[in-house]
């Protein structure tokens, strides 16, 4: 393999996984949309294309064509910078996801992972944390006082939701002694859905510190203070505009997928089939590529689904319950789920 | 690759480090600082520390960087108002930062016992740095532990101290 080869290979895999990830963005959008309508009794979008499903395509349209107002008050440098920080962390953290069987490679070249990094765990847990500053700087940046008050919230939230969210994934990677995604995929994947870490793991309290890690982490709702619009206007993007509100639109959305690859991989076995071995290993290629990609997709959905549905049904936390709840109950649980975890392993 | 690399990060921690100092906007230093520290990680990454540069990443250009620029936030600071400055302290300056330096580097390079790192070593799993930090260098572990745990209910106890009564009387 040469250097050549390698960067080609990689790039098309880049382009590849963007371009479906961005489609997966945008349908996700109108999943929630058409969702909570039907929640609320309504139909949701329904009138471009059939059942609203080219309604992405002309909201996209929409964005690139309004115009673009940068208000005179916004410190520029920061104020440009920080959408593109925002989804640039949202779309990378993809790289290291695998998606699909790992045995299958084309002359040496894994087909469904971007890159198989030894802390693959640690490396998404790094770029979230940088993502932070995207939502950070924009509120400052904007030189308004809603802006800056969802920022602040935004900042003070993912410090300490990041504590709760990093110790609720150290009993999983004990479990499969690993910071290896794939390793960590195939330690569940001898008895389908009796061997994932969230059943026969026992991780299923570590399974709901994570979950609500994560919705405070991506701000969404129950958690979805910095943008709160009761009472912030729209939180830290208020003085965006056109392109650049679409951008932390999709940051927004793009980090819900990530999040709903790392919960399925670390949680709910990844691309192994959910029977195990009980229906027979299919036998030609094209099933055995495109079943484990069947699997993974249809978790990550599941999990997006539930997104949708908590958004829907609950109302939004006051932000001192916000913070009791983050340091006073899901901290210390994810510490004793750690020291539970580790002598149930020493026992075995 | 690794030289180009390794050029390329330097060069780029040296220019924030630098931009660190000459900003005027304490925000602006802030993010020059997260440069560094990023490119940091890269340098790590290149010996083959890759759990380093997880780590440095996550915890210094994610919760630390972010608690600064929450704190410069917070405090709206303005910016940084320039005095000339001392003659003493721009001639006295500068040679008494390279002799501190060269002592140091002197130091640390004709120290004994001290492990090496060269660009083209392999890369250093976490199982092998977790077994070296839990024999080797435990003592030196848990002393650190308890350091930053001193350090943690030292904060509780001084954030605590102004509204003592308020929480006494709830």
């Amino acid at each position: 393999m040469t250097l050549l080869q390698f960067f080609l290979w990689s790039l098309l895999k880049v382009i590849v996984v963007t371009v479906i990830l961005l489609v997966g963005v945008a349908y996700t959008v109108l999943l929630e949309r058409k969702l909570v309508g039907r929640i609320q009794n309504r139909w949701g979008p329904s009138r471009v294309g059939p059942f609203g499903l080219l309604q992405p395509l002309v909201d996209g349209a929409k964005s690139f064509l309004k115009e673009d107002i940068i208000p005179t008050a916004v410190y520029r440098p920061l104020y440009l910078l920080a959408p593109m920080i925002a989804l640039g962390c949202a779309l990378i953290s993809i790289a290291v996801v695998p998606f699909g069987d790992p045995s299958i490679s084309f002359h040496g070249f894994h087909l469904f992972q971007i890159s198989d990094v030894n802390i693959g765990l640690l490396v998404i847990l790094g770029i979230t944390s940088i993502g932070v500053y995207g939502v950070a700087l924009a509120g400052w940046s904007s030189n308004n006082k809603y802006s800056l008050l969802g920022s602040l919230r935004s900042s003070a939230q993912l410090i300490s939701y990041e504590l709760a969210l990093g110790l609720s994934l150290v009993g999983v990677v004990m479990r499969a002694g690993s910071l290896n995604l794939r390793v960590i995929v195939e330690s569940q994947a001898s008895q389908g859905l009796l061997t994932w870490n969230l059943f026969g793991g026992l991780q299923c309290i570590a399974f709901f510190i994570y979950l609500m890690a994560a919705y405070a982490e991506t701000n969404r709702s129950p958690f979805d203070l910095p943008e709160a619009e009761s009472e912030l206007t729209a939180g830290y993007h208020t003085e965006y505009s056109s392109m650049k509100f679409a951008m932390f639109f999709m940051a927004e959305y793009a980090n819900m997928i990530t999040v709903g690859c790392v919960a399925t991989m670390l949680f709910l076995g990844g691309w192994t089939s959910p029977f195990g071995h009980l229906l027979p290993d299919p036998q030609s290629l094209i099933l055995r590529s495109v079943l484990p990609i069947f699997w993974f997709v249809l978790k990550v959905f599941s999990f997006l689904f539930l997104y949708v549905w908590v958004r829907g049904t609950l109302p939004r936390f006051r932000y001192d319950q916000l913070m009791n709840f983050g340091w006073r109950y899901l901290l210390p649980l994810a510490i004793l789920n750690i020291v539970g975890t580790s002598l149930w392993l020493a026992y075995k | 690759m690794h030289l180009i690399l390794f050029f390329l990060f330097a060069g780029l921690c040296l220019a924030g480090a630098i931009n660190l100092l000459l900003q005027s906007h304490p925000i602006n230093s802030a993010l020059s600082l997260i440069v560094v520290m990023t490119s940091l990680a890269v340098l790590y990454l290149l010996l083959g520390a890759e759990f380093l540069a997880a780590a440095q990443v996550i915890v210094y250009a994610g919760a630390v960087m972010v608690l600064f620029t929450f704190v410069i936030m917070l405090l709206n600071a303005g910016r940084e108002e320039r005095t000339l400055g001392s003659r003493v302290a721009l001639t006295l300056g500068f040679p008494a930062v390279a002799a501190i330096l060269a002592l140091l580097a002197t130091v640390i390079l004709k120290a004994e016992g001290l492990g090496r790192a060269a660009m083209q070593d392999g890369i250093t799993s976490t199982e092998e740095l977790s077994k070296i930090l839990f024999t080797n260098l435990l003592l030196p572990f848990e002393v650190t532990s308890v350091l930053i745990l001193i350090a943690i209910l030292g904060a509780v106890a001084l954030a605590r101290r102004g509204d003592g009564e308020r929480t006494a009387g709830k």
